[in-house]
């Protein structure tokens, strides 16, 4: 069948329904529906497909298979969630999924233009909707296609969906989709309901030397996600949304099996269905999956009580080019020469696919409860963070934010209701910086989440601030304690309007001893300054971290960072250099490469000086034995 | 040719600046004694000083810097070690370190800052025409200070130079240094205890081997430096040039100050380079006789009220050059390898890598040929530079032309020259006399060096008396060799091969730039560029004709070539003589240094007194250390380590094979890559 028209490509049912568009927009959108109905065949499967061995219909995902008809195509999260500017020159965040939705932020716009010269009179408008006739034409293997419709899985070569696929969210793959288009995208996106449907997609992919690509929840910041360029063969982008089953729950061993291709927020609620959690939570949990977390050695903000993933999975099954890799049994521990999971965890999509995991579950907490504690400055911070986790009493999540990134909190304060509210909004300021002495522009803060019996979170608690007090610090609330929080969810969102406004950002993380955090801090965000400064970015740039976890021997220490590209030919290429600049000073100042974003495209040309000669030949080697004919071939970590 | 590959490829090699600044630079300076002059010192030196600050710093007193370092990690890490070690208890190696500090710490005090700026105006004002600094280096100085730490490296020539640039700093109402400075200052009574109070800190001359010394010495710099509350300042050729040439850096002092940053306890670290030229060396005369032997006089306090005499001569001006500020980042980037650093927590002494050594030496190496780029010359270097081509005698007409044709010399070569333009030729160069009347006079309008007529006294004492007055004149000329060394070595190579062949005369420069190479600073592993520098230099001025594969002396050139040969002729007769001495006199196995510097003295001796050389300059005992030192390093002399000191013995086959060398034409020993 002949395929690859751009225009038929693009035809598919639920196109019409997607907000507002300019009516020019409008009017391609019911031309391209038109053309679809004139064809015979539409390209796009939808239909459920037969998968045998299967215990019962998979429940629906928060992801459709159509996600653009949920998720914005060209930006973070939800459509229907967004900041934006109102008539009075306002912030506003829409939508209802999030307590910050429908408040206005009047300090926002102050505090871009103050810190980032943003001004709302300049604006950077993107592509209103994907066109597609940019997109790159669907390379198909016939022979693979045949056999692809003979085991009734179900797949779409339509572009929308292939663009969707064919990026994660790091900044120069956004830019490309408000202002470009990718070089290569996916040439068909398959949507396998189980286990036994990614081995019969993998066995074709080998069988007519097909490159895989693995797609859970799309949140890479590494460009794992990007197709290389010079990828000759028909790239089939292996979407898991649609294996978003749990298989059972063992409530004696504490265990559930859970297919790979569960998003974060669909597991803990259908697992808190039951009374359980995994309490792993990344920031990116609403859209990031099960599978995702296990290819990128993920890490969650409450691993002080939960573990990050590695602690948490029992058993994982991939399927490979060379067959399917599991474990023989569920032991808790096992000494067996190098433990499997390792060659899976970190292996970022490059040997196959994890189609299912066992994963630890503990019951729901009983009382949870958020705080925080002003420092007097960072300095102090530090040393309480590392005091704590001396003492291995970390709560469930502590997260000591910078001076920058307190006040940036603080621009995106909701309007305060009651005269009373504001009143005493003023009274504790006072006291912290009058009273206390300390300095607006160095305190900073420190956010603290607890979980367990209430009891025992109250114990908690006083050791945790008695500690702080050693330190100068003084407790300052929930809501503070609370907003921060809120604040890792909605930033993404923040950047997309950022770029509205001639304004880009990126976060990257690492990890690092502790003796050396202070130092590290300091010095990343004075090379970002410096560089920033040297490429001719014309106004201070927002470079500003956060320790956010805790270790007995380190800490994770994560950094924003923005700038306002008036007057720069090329953002990206200067945004690249800089983060480059950037990692290369994390590095020289003893951090890893990742903490749990991983390597991805982006990081690798670091990988081999991480790991050794000797270590980077391991992986190759595995890899070689594992997928020689790079089946599985987008190219991350080697 | 491996090591020209090698040292083409080494990164961050300096460019010799080709270009011609004198000129522009020259008017930049302006007197700060000018003011002093008119307006009240007393008022000067009690005046409000607010010297800009570090942007990170956390003001600190001395007291609480001592107590930072007694309980900084580092420290804390030796004392445990050590007191394993001996067996003794950690509280009396802690009390051993604590008194370690109190003999090395400064303990900077306002009322000394002051008591100085005001003698010193009185001092500086009755010794010197002028103090001229460069007021851009001081604005650029200003700015570096607020960015990150600084550490200020000066030449040294002088003990002047200590309390000149505190002075000049705090004129410019900028930090007063820390300064490293010879533990023997303490021997001076009254004046120790003020120079510690002004900001001096006293490191022993050797502490190798003392762990706890080198533990508490290195954490009490870097916590100076990091701290921020001032500059930290030492000498990196670690003591006065006594011949007025730019000695070898030493590497220990500057390796503790990189450390922070290598460990990236701070961003990064400013170097400033810092010329400091006198027109008249106070401690001329005194240098002289230590090289000839005449042993020093301890530091003491009554020596210095003794040289109060001198306060009735005129010294001329002073200049003080403040180079750019170098960031150590920028010197650094893509130089180092980070694993170390990353493996050993960075309390735990590590030995620097090969590398980092590496690293260390090029970045000492680059600063001191910044210092010698950025020293002013004088009229009477080029004078006593013709003087000493045309002993016994020159007549006074001869003598303006020669200095003014070398003055020309000197400006096409990059020199930094300080020539009076307002007066004519003539009265620049008896001006000049004038001032240096303690060397040579005017005589029936012949001028010559004094105490050349032989005295009454024995044989003996008229060479020595002659030798002062040529190393007394030396020492002027010295300051113009390292502009000239590059094209004098290329003009050299031409003599010595008698030939035009490019890479015959390739061959001989490298080898005598290797046999120099404690002499004059050279940059480490990269001779082709010194040779190309010095082609280019010749070119400019139209000494030779340079072809791809040749070189030829023009017509015009032969000139520059004999006279550029003859500056550098006393180095070669000099490690001649030297080598003859060694297989002639030598009939002990082994002898120290000592002994070599006493038999070479005694052997040049006899050679001077019947006449047999001219070369009065081999009985510098600097020159006599420098060849020994090559000699180890041309692997000629071997050095053994006793615990006695070091004795030496050398090897006659290898030695008659390099005598030859020094004396004949030098055979290619290797092909060169047809990119010369």
């Amino acid at each position: 069948m002949q395929c690859g028209s751009a225009m038929a490509a693009a035809a598919g049912p639920g196109c019409s329904g997607s907000g507002v568009a300019s009516s020019e927009a409008a009017a391609r959108r019911r031309l391209r529906v038109l053309l679809g109905h004139l064809r015979s065949a539409p390209e796009t499967h939808l239909s459920a497909s037969q998968c045998r061995g299967r215990a019962a219909a998979a429940p629906p995902s928060t992801l459709p298979k159509r996600r653009q008809e949920v998720l914005k195509w060209n930006g973070w999260g939800y459509s229907d969630s967004k900041f934006m500017f109102n008539k009075k020159g306002q912030a506003e965040f829409t939508g209802k999924r999030y307590r910050l939705g429908g408040t206005v932020l009047p300090l926002l716009r102050e505090w871009l233009e103050k810190n980032l010269g943003g001004s709302l009179e300049h604006k950077s408008i993107p592509k209103a909707s994907l066109n597609t006739s940019d997109v790159p034409p669907s390379v198909t293997n016939e022979g693979f296609l045949q056999d692809l419709k003979a085991t009734n899985i179900s797949y779409s070569q339509d572009a929308e969906d292939r663009v969707f696929r064919a990026h994660g969210h790091c900044l120069h793959e956004l830019f490309l989709l408000r202002e470009g288009m990718f070089k290569r995208v996916p040439d068909i996106v398959a949507w396998p309901e189980c286990h036994d449907d990614v081995v019969k997609i993998v066995g074709l992919a080998c069988k007519h030397n097909v490159c895989v690509i693995p797609f859970g929840g799309g949140t890479s910041v590494s460009s794992a996600l990007e197709c290389p360029p010079d990828e000759k063969r028909t790239i089939v982008s292996l979407d898991t949304s649609q294996m978003n089953r749990i298989h059972w729950i063992d409530e004696k061993n504490l265990t559930a099996r859970v297919e790979a291709g569960i998003v974060g927020q669909d597991l803990e609620r259908r697992l808190g269905e039951s009374g359980y959690c995994t309490g792993h939570e990344p920031d990116s949990m609403e859209f990031s999956t099960l599978g995702g977390w296990v290819a990128t050695r993920a890490s969650g903000m409450k691993k002080n009580v939960y573990g990050n993933i590695e602690d948490l999975v029992v058993h994982i099954k991939m399927v490979t080019p060379r067959g399917v890799i599991e474990k023989s049994c569920q032991g808790p521990r096992m000494s067996t020469g190098p433990d499997i999971h390792h060659f899976i965890l970190g292996s970022e999509g490059t040997l196959g696919v994890v189609t299912e995991v066992t994963i630890k579950i503990r019951p729901v907490p009983e009382y949870q409860k958020y705080g925080s504690v002003v420092f007097p400055n960072f300095e102090r911070g530090v040393a309480c963070l590392r005091e704590v986790a001396k003492q291995r009493c970390a709560p469930a999540s502590i997260r000591l934010m910078d001076n920058q990134q307190f006040q940036f909190g603080h621009a995106l304060k909701p309007q305060v209701a009651s005269i009373f509210t504001s009143l005493l909004d003023g009274l504790k300021k006072f006291y912290i910086t009058k009273f206390k002495g300390f300095d607006p522009n160095l305190l900073c803060v420190a956010t603290l989440l607890f979980e367990g019996s209430r009891e025992k979170v109250l114990q908690h608690e006083k050791q945790v601030y008695d500690i702080a007090a050693k330190f100068g610090g003084l407790a300052a609330g929930e809501d503070n304690g609370q907003r921060g929080y809120m604040l890792t969810f909605v930033i993404a969102y923040l950047r997309d309007v950022g770029m509205d406004y001639y304004l880009i950002g990126e976060s990257f993380e690492t990890s690092v001893p502790w003796d050396r955090v202070l130092d590290l801090c300091r010095n990343v965000k004075e090379r970002i300054v410096k560089e920033c400064k040297e490429r001719g970015v014309q106004f201070p740039p927002f470079a500003t971290c956060r320790v956010t976890q805790t270790y007995d021997a380190g800490a994770c220490v994560y950094f924003y960072l923005g700038f306002n590209y008036r007057g720069i030919s090329d953002p990206i290429h200067v945004y690249e250099e800089i983060e480059s600049a950037a990692r290369e000073e994390i590095l020289a100042n003893g951090g890893s490469l990742s903490h749990h974003h991983g390597v991805g495209k982006l990081r690798k040309q670091w990988l081999k000086e991480s790991v050794s000669d000797v270590g980077f030949g391991m992986l190759k080697s595995l890899k070689q034995y594992v997928d020689p004919n790079n089946i599985f071939g987008n190219r991350n970590l080697l | 040719m491996a090591a020209m590959v090698g040292g083409s490829t080494r990164r961050g090699t300096p460019m010799y600046s080709q270009k011609n600044l004198t000129s522009k630079k020259k008017y930049d300076f302006e007197d700060i004694l000018e003011e002093r002059r008119q307006s009240s010192d007393l008022r000067y030196a009690m005046r409000c000083y607010t010297p800009v600050m570090y942007k990170e710093l956390s003001p600190c007193k001395p007291s609480a810097i001592k107590t930072l370092v007694l309980h900084s990690e580092q420290v804390q890490y030796v004392i445990k070690e050590l007191s394993k070690e001996m067996g003794e208890s950690p509280d009396i190696v802690q009390e051993e370190a604590a008194e370690i500090l109190d003999e090395m710490a400064h303990s900077m005090h306002m009322g000394a800052i002051r008591f100085f700026a005001f003698t010193l105006s009185k001092l500086f004002k009755s010794l010197f025409k002028s103090i001229c600094v460069n007021e851009e280096g001081i604005q650029k100085l200003q700015q570096a200070i607020q960015e990150h730490p600084v550490v200020l490296l000066p030449s040294h020539r002088s003990y002047v130079d200590f309390l000149l640039l505190s002075y000049v700093l705090f004129t410019y109402d900028l930090a007063f240094p820390f300064i490293g400075a010879g533990i023997d200052f303490l021997g001076m009574k009254v004046v120790g205890e003020l120079l510690r109070k002004s900001g001096a800190f006293f490191m022993r001359r050797t502490f190798g081997g003392n762990k706890l010394y080198w533990a508490v010495f290195a954490e009490y710099v870097k916590t100076m430096l990091k701290n921020g509350y001032a500059p930290v300042e030492f000498y990196l050729e670690g003591t006065r040039s006594r011949t007025a040439k730019t000695l070898v850096p030493k590497f220990g002092l500057l390796n503790i100050v990189m450390d922070p940053f290598l460990k990236r306890e701070v961003f990064d670290i400013y170097l400033v380079p810092i010329s400091i030229s006198y027109e008249r060396v106070l401690e001329e005369s005194l240098y002289a006789h230590e090289l000839l032997g005449v042993p020093k006089p301890k530091e003491s306090t009554s020596g210095l009220l003794k040289a109060r005499k001198i306060l009735s001569e005129d010294f001329g001006s002073i200049h003080v050059y403040f180079g750019q500020p170098l960031s150590l980042r920028t010197l650094a980037a893509g130089r180092i390898n980070r694993c170390p650093y990353n493996l050993v927590p960075r309390h735990i002494p590590q030995k620097p890598s090969e590398d980092i050594h590496e690293f260390v030496s090029d970045v000492a190496y680059k600063i001191e040929l910044l210092q010698i780029e950025n020293m002013v010359l004088n009229p009477w270097i080029l004078i006593s530079t013709v003087l000493l081509q045309n002993l016994p005698a020159i007549s006074f007409e001869h003598l303006v032309e020669k200095t003014l044709w070398l003055k020309d010399l000197t400006q096409s070569f990059g020199g930094f020259l300080d020539w009076p333009d307002n007066l004519c030729a003539n009265k620049a160069v008896r001006s000049s006399l004038s001032l240096h009347s303690n060397i040579a006079s005017l005589v029936n309008g012949q001028v010559v060096l004094n105490d050349t007529e032989a005295g009454p006294g024995a044989a003996g004492e008229s060479v020595f008396k002659e030798a002062l007055s040529i190393l007394l004149c030396g020492s002027y000329r010295n300051q113009l060799l390292n502009i000239f060394v590059r094209p004098a070595l290329v003009a050299l190579a031409l003599q010595m091969t008698h030939s035009s062949r490019k890479e015959e005369v390739y061959s001989s420069f490298a080898f005598w730039l290797d046999v120099f190479s404690d002499e004059f600073i050279f940059f480490p592993g990269i001779p082709l560029k010194d040779f190309e520098e010095g082609c280019y230099l010749l070119t400019k001025c139209d000494a030779v004709q340079i072809t791809p594969q040749q070189i030829f002396v023009t017509e015009k050139g032969s000139d520059v070539i004999t006279f550029l040969t003859g500056m550098f002729r006393p180095f070669v007769e000099g490690y001649q003589i030297i080598c003859r001495y060694l297989s002639k006199e030598v009939a002990t196995e082994t002898f120290s240094e000592k002994q070599f510097i006493f038999g070479v003295r005694s052997f040049a001796s006899q050679l001077l007194e019947t006449g047999s050389t001219q070369c009065y300059e081999v009985l510098s005992s600097d020159m006599q250390k420098n060849a020994l030192a090559t000699l180890v390093r041309l692997d000629v002399a071997k050095k053994i380590k006793m615990s006695n000191g070091s004795t030496y013995s050398v090897s006659k086959e290898a030695l008659s094979k390099t005598a030859g060398m020094f004396e004949s034409r030098i055979p290619v020993r290797k092909p060169v890559a047809a990119r010369l």
